[in-house]
């Protein structure tokens, strides 16, 4: 698979709310392939304590702009700069990253479990899979109703479902608490992307029940494309970079 | 059009730059970015007699221009390598070398002779200074005795032009570099990591399941330019000079310093096309400066 490190230009930078960012991005040139799961690195402008580039999952991609977009969650200094850049700025990216999920097929019954900037891809994952919006299910967990994005324009492609921790949209409390948690068995595909806790939960379940699952995980990475051998994660087969074997794995192969 | 070809103690290159071991895989990842060929060289991710599972996550910390790193030499051991990754990568038209590492000199003197068998193996880089395992290692490249004892093994059944790559972990580094070359070094390639260790305030622990990890990027250059000066003017083998370099000025320096080639590490990780961009800014560099050749670079400080 061809990758490339490209120049993108800041369209748009719209906050979702308080924490959360999206940054529409166009390439200077044409867009390549890019899969639901996949994920570009991002080098950090004009913030010298940052060294390394930041890995991003794409949450849309819109082929006739040639544009991208990312949903940046702030969580450190990293992440905190990129949320400030504005229309007009230029940023590199290295692109196209990892595997991306194996995409639902006609007939199939998802349920993706999401919180955070997990959310990212499942959107994206959503809107390639064209499934009938009742075959798929998104079940969104937040601390409260702020922390979650607007989902209104992509009703047309999923069913939604929410949980907070505080009660102040949907369920109260963890994804884990929401009524769809106790009816696993009537989907065949399970995907997952959030907090650590949140994908072993969702995983345990399809275990236990013998559901397809694949989980995005998000280790610690240096170059994003398998050359540091920093961001691995223990599997079945030994030690794996999540940045190209992964970040997508099938819950069979991981040692949870 | 200046020469940038280099000879490195009978290893030839087509130009001076090359990746470092640890930092760009077996080629096959840069490979999806460019042509590999107009590389110097690849530094191919360093191999053990035996297959080793590596350090436990996490394994890296970003640091103020550089990050920290305790990978482990995780690798699948040789016969893998001979078997599986050889005849994938034998093609590249760059020249390939090992890196070889192990817990024992019987384990680096098993190694290399495994390797010597390979045809388009160009050379052998004899890692005693990675800091991030348990045994060997870096223990060879700490002490003189220890570093000479390994040289002079590997390279009684070294069958090709053979690189020992020095620790900057050492009062001085020169003491090691003339032990080597006595042993029989054709060069020597510097720096490897500094020990270094970071930590999470807030949660008060390391950021390294290893605690302490190695050093790399920008943070490390200045060090990494005293060293190869010194260690220029201590030897007679050719130098290879790495530590931070990120573009063709850092690169140029390392040659002023002494170096004959150059590798690039961590500057791979943010940007891949790093190397090729080196290449072309020290071509630039020669043209403006009226050098017909790198090697008349080598060396060339005024003081």
């Amino acid at each position: 698979m061809q990758k490339v490190v490209a120049d993108f230009t800041v369209t748009a930078n719209i906050a979702l709310n308080s924490g959360c960012h999206a940054l529409v991005l166009q390439s200077s040139g044409e867009l390549l392939p890019i899969l639901p799961g996949q994920f570009v690195n991002v080098e950090i402008p004009g913030n010298k304590e940052v060294f390394l580039r930041r890995p991003f999952s794409v949450y849309e991609v819109d082929d006739a702009s040639c544009s991208l977009t990312l949903l940046v969650k702030i969580l450190g200094r990293g992440s905190a700069t990129l949320a400030r850049v504005a229309a007009g700025e230029k940023l590199s990216l290295v692109y196209p990253l990892g595997k991306g999920f194996t995409m639902p097929a006609p007939g199939d019954r998802v349920l993706a479990v999401g919180g955070g900037s997990g959310v990212a891809p499942l959107l994206f994952l959503a809107r390639r899979a064209a499934l009938p919006p009742d075959s798929i299910h998104l079940l969104l967990g937040a601390k409260t109703e702020a922390d979650h994005i607007d989902v209104q324009k992509y009703t047309d492609c999923a069913t939604f479902y929410f949980t907070t921790e505080d009660g102040s949209q949907g369920v109260k409390g963890m994804v884990t608490d929401h009524p769809l948690f106790g009816k696993l068995s009537r989907y065949n595909k399970i995907y997952a992307c959030g907090p650590l806790a949140m994908m072993k939960a969702a995983a345990a379940g399809a275990v236990e029940k013998g559901i397809f699952c694949e989980v995005s995980l998000e280790n610690l990475m240096a170059c994003g494309f398998g050359v540091c051998l920093c961001c691995v994660e223990p599997t079945v087969k030994g030690n794996l970079c999540v940045c190209s074997e992964g970040p997508v794995f099938n819950i069979n192969d991981l040692t949870w | 059009m200046v020469n940038l070809a280099v000879n490195i103690g009978g290893l030839h290159l087509k130009n001076p730059v090359m990746t470092a071991s640890g930092c760009s895989g077996f080629g096959e990842e840069l490979a999806a970015f460019y042509d590999v060929s107009r590389l110097g060289a690849i530094l191919l991710k360093g191999i053990t007699l035996k297959e080793r599972m590596g350090n436990d996550y996490p394994r890296m910390a970003e640091t103020a221009s550089g990050m920290l790193n305790a990978v482990g030499l995780q690798n699948r051991g040789v016969d893998y390598f001979v078997r599986e990754i050889y005849p994938v990568i034998r093609n590249y038209d760059t020249a390939l070398i090992v890196n070889v590492n192990g817990s024992t000199i019987e384990e680096y003197v098993e190694v290399t002779q495994k390797i010597n068998a390979l045809e388009r193996i160009a050379a052998i880089e004899l890692n005693i200074s990675c800091p991030n395992v348990k045994e060997g290692g870096m223990a060879f490249g700490v002490s003189c005795p220890a570093a000479a004892a390994v040289t002079r093994e590997v390279r009684k059944s070294c069958k090709k032009p053979l690189i020992v790559k020095l620790s900057p972990n050492v009062t001085d580094i020169s003491e090691v570099a003339r032990a080597v070359e006595s042993e029989g070094a054709d060069a020597v390639s510097l720096v490897n990591t500094f020990l270094g260790m970071a930590i999470d305030a807030e949660k008060r622990i390391p950021k390294l399941s290893t605690v302490t990890g190695g050093l790399s990027g920008p943070a490390i250059k200045p060090i990494a330019l005293r060293m190869v000066w010194q260690v220029s003017q201590a030897v007679k083998i050719p130098v290879i000079g790495l530590g931070g370099i990120m573009n063709s000025t850092d690169a140029v320096e390392f040659f002023l310093a002494g170096a004959a080639a150059i590798q690039v590490g961590t500057a791979i990780f943010k940007d891949p096309f790093t190397p090729l961009h080196i290449i072309d800014g020290l071509q630039n560099y020669l043209e403006r400066h009226g050098f017909s050749g790198i090697s008349e670079l080598s060396g060339r400080l005024q003081m």
